[in-house]
């Protein structure tokens, strides 16, 4: 009988090359996907006078610093020249480019998916922690550094240590109004930003089963944020049906064909993990962040914690400079906390459904604080308009803005000011990560919304009351 | 890549946990070149206020941990941001070592890869050596015994072996897999061959 395995040792399998004495396996890489940020691995290649080894497999995507709230204009040189820089690489080394004006064009991690580029049974990477997103669709994805981003470009391959093996099972049914944000959240609150260090996850149990192939797009985006190498679902018919007639996607034949062998993917039954954890689906509430670290996650009814009841000192100093940065008092209510500033968008959060999940709350109803939402891509954008989602946003008091990694990061320029709390759909609450002094909320679309039309942190739930 | 074996410096102590790559090189400076320098980034906007002046509480603005390459950090030091400016930065500002319990996986792979060690120690020995450097402000990093020395403690540390062994020879990476460069190819047209689905269309 041969041995029950996971998901990820299936797919791992299939793409090692050989295993080194020193432990590490030489992967194959079936996607790279490269960003104007990858500059300093075309350096690399650059430095060496070679060539990228398999420009047919890598893929250029501009996202990190394209304007996103004023149109398509750079009010900053140094801003515009990343982006030729990235249209010059590519160019270069003959990849594909979805660039600034390509209709393709959006999140490296909304744009992969879209375009049937990220299937299941793959290895992908990408210079970017949140390649864990593409893990969705049952692939193992990776984020990696520049100097690997080089050494993919280069071989096509890179060397891996077997991560060790986690499961994260969410059973039960999730209550009205709550997302897939709200699970990924719950997730880290409970493992820590380092709980899921040195594994590869695979989510599984019905609640993650019943979640659409968006929803576990923003799930898996956010494994990093637990310290996972990746997060992943095993692929099944609704991961199919998002699949076929995608432009890049297996056709005709080779669609039929690869469903076979992505049927087969999922772990055996009795596979073993190294490490499980499992959540009451039906327990999980809406969540916000109120501190500087994604597990600083409370459920939007609870208070700002206190650090003089924490017994570690360091601990407890690490919370009160949080609360200093944050602007809050311990024991203040959540609801209380009253916002300056919205922001819908990012890899995790700004495909159709969460456009849609934010518009349910928005709708006939005004924001008291200004906001931006921009679509994860410039597909997603077109289909917003051609719903009318935009006119609600609009009529809401919020910015329509075009796509790109936006004010979750500020690269672009768009920041939240110094000092301005923030509630967003993004994935870090880092200081500083939406700008310098920015104060970061993370939470989901419909909470967000909630968020603006309250103009403080606010339950969804009894927003939602009477709508769909 | 400069090997590493032993290292005898000044010392600096960080007690925080979980220091994101943003708080180590905030992301408005990743658009600066590796041969530009990134040494005057590290930890920008921990260890300047808003006006550009330095913290004085901050560690690394104390004055005699000027010339400090040993950092002890404490608990999941560079989770976040794949951002290889974050190695860089420490790098450029003479960095060679950095301890902690435990590492951000990205950021530790990309240490290696930068000639940067990334020692990890026990909780109960992270807490010994915070107190060490703080009077000390000096500690002794032996690669090949995996130990870490100041005043008048000496902790073991532990680093993956293959990693242990490229810091120690300094060898890149892309030199070792060129030795593979056949078994690669034969790799490729056997894939291929198996798995036409996953060649993307369009």
């Amino acid at each position: 009988m041969t041995q029950p395995l996971t998901l990820f040792d299936k797919i791992w399998a299939q793409h090692e090359i050989l295993k080194a004495e020193n432990g590490l396996s030489l992967l194959w890489v079936d996607r790279h996907y490269v960003h104007e940020g990858s500059f300093q691995g075309f350096d690399k290649v650059e430095a060496r006078g070679e060539k990228v080894a398999r420009p047919d497999l890598t893929f250029g995507i501009a996202d990190h610093y394209v304007p996103t709230s004023r149109g398509r204009v750079f009010d900053d040189p140094s801003l515009k020249k990343m982006v030729t820089t990235l249209v010059a690489n590519t160019d270069k080394h003959g990849v594909m480019l979805m660039g600034l004006d390509d209709p393709r064009q959006g999140i490296v991690h909304v744009v992969g998916p879209e375009q049937g580029l990220t299937i299941p049974g793959l290895i992908i990477v990408c210079g970017d922690s949140h390649t864990a997103t593409h893990g969705a669709l049952g692939s193992i994805a990776i984020g990696i550094g520049a100097s690997e981003v080089s050494h993919v470009l280069l071989t096509q391959t890179f060397w891996q240590k077997k991560p060790n093996r986690m499961r994260v099972t969410v059973d039960g049914q999730l209550g009205p109004g709550i997302g897939a944000k709200d699970i990924a959240l719950s997730i880290i609150a409970k493992i820590g930003t380092n709980g899921a260090q040195g594994h590869g996850v695979e989510y599984a149990g019905r609640s993650i089963r019943s979640l659409t192939m968006e929803g576990r797009l923003t799930l898996c985006n956010l494994a990093i944020e637990s310290g996972a190498r990746t997060g992943m679902v095993a692929p099944d018919e609704t991961t199919f049906a998002y699949i076929k007639g995608r432009p890049f996607a297996p056709k005709g034949d080779d669609f039929g064909r690869a469903v076979e062998v992505w049927q087969r993917l999922p772990s055996d039954p009795d596979a073993e993990f190294d490490r499980e954890v499992s959540l009451d689906g039906s327990a999980i509430a809406p969540v916000v962040t109120w501190g500087t670290s994604p597990e600083d996650t409370l459920p939007i009814d609870a208070a700002v914690p206190d650090p003089a009841a924490v017994d570690d000192p360091d601990k407890a100093k690490q919370i009160q400079g949080a609360l200093e940065y944050m602007g809050l008092s311990p024991h203040q209510r959540l609801t209380d906390i009253r916002v300056d500033r919205v922001f819908i968008g990012s890899c995790t959060n700004s495909r159709i459904e969460d456009l849609r999940a934010a518009a349910a709350v928005l709708s006939g109803r005004k924001a008291k604080v200004p906001g931006l939402v921009s679509a994860g891509s410039t597909q997603v954008k077109h289909q917003a308009e051609q719903e009318g989602l935009d006119k609600i946003f609009t009529e809401a008091g919020l910015t329509w803005g075009e796509s790109g990694c936006s004010m979750c990061i500020g690269m672009n320029g768009d920041i939240v000011p110094p000092g301005e709390r923030c509630a967003s759909t993004t994935n870090r609450n880092f200081r500083g990560r939406q700008g310098p002094g920015a104060r970061t909320h993370l939470m989901s679309p419909a909470m967000v919304a909630a968020a603006a039309v309250s103009g403080h942190l606010a339950d969804v739930r009894p927003m939602l009351q009477g709508r769909a | 890549m400069e090997p590493f074996r032993q290292l005898n410096g000044v010392a600096v102590a960080l007690r925080r946990d979980n220091v994101d790559t943003d708080q180590v090189i905030p992301a408005r400076f990743l658009k600066i070149s590796r041969a530009e320098g990134l040494g005057g980034t590290l930890f920008h906007d921990l260890r300047f206020d808003a006006n550009g002046k330095p913290r004085p509480d901050f560690p690394l603005n104390d004055p005699t941990r000027k010339a400090a390459s040993i950092l002890i950090g404490r608990k999941n030091f560079g989770v976040g941001s794949s951002r290889e400016a974050a190695v860089y930065a420490l790098v450029d500002a003479g960095f060679r070592c950095v301890v902690a319990t435990s590492f951000g996986d990205i950021f530790a792979g990309n240490s290696v890869n930068n000639g940067l060690v990334c020692a990890i120690v026990s909780e109960e020995d992270i807490e010994k050596l915070l107190s060490a450097v703080e009077q000390t402000g000096r500690a002794e990093v032996d690669l090949e015994a995996q130990t870490i020395k100041s005043g008048n403690y000496v902790v073991p540390f532990t680093i993956d072996p293959a990693r242990k062994t490229r810091l120690l020879n300094g060898r890149d990476e892309l030199d070792l897999t060129a030795q593979y460069k056949d078994k690669i190819a034969a790799f490729a047209a056997k894939d291929r061959a198996e798995r036409p689905w996953a060649v993307p269309r369009g």
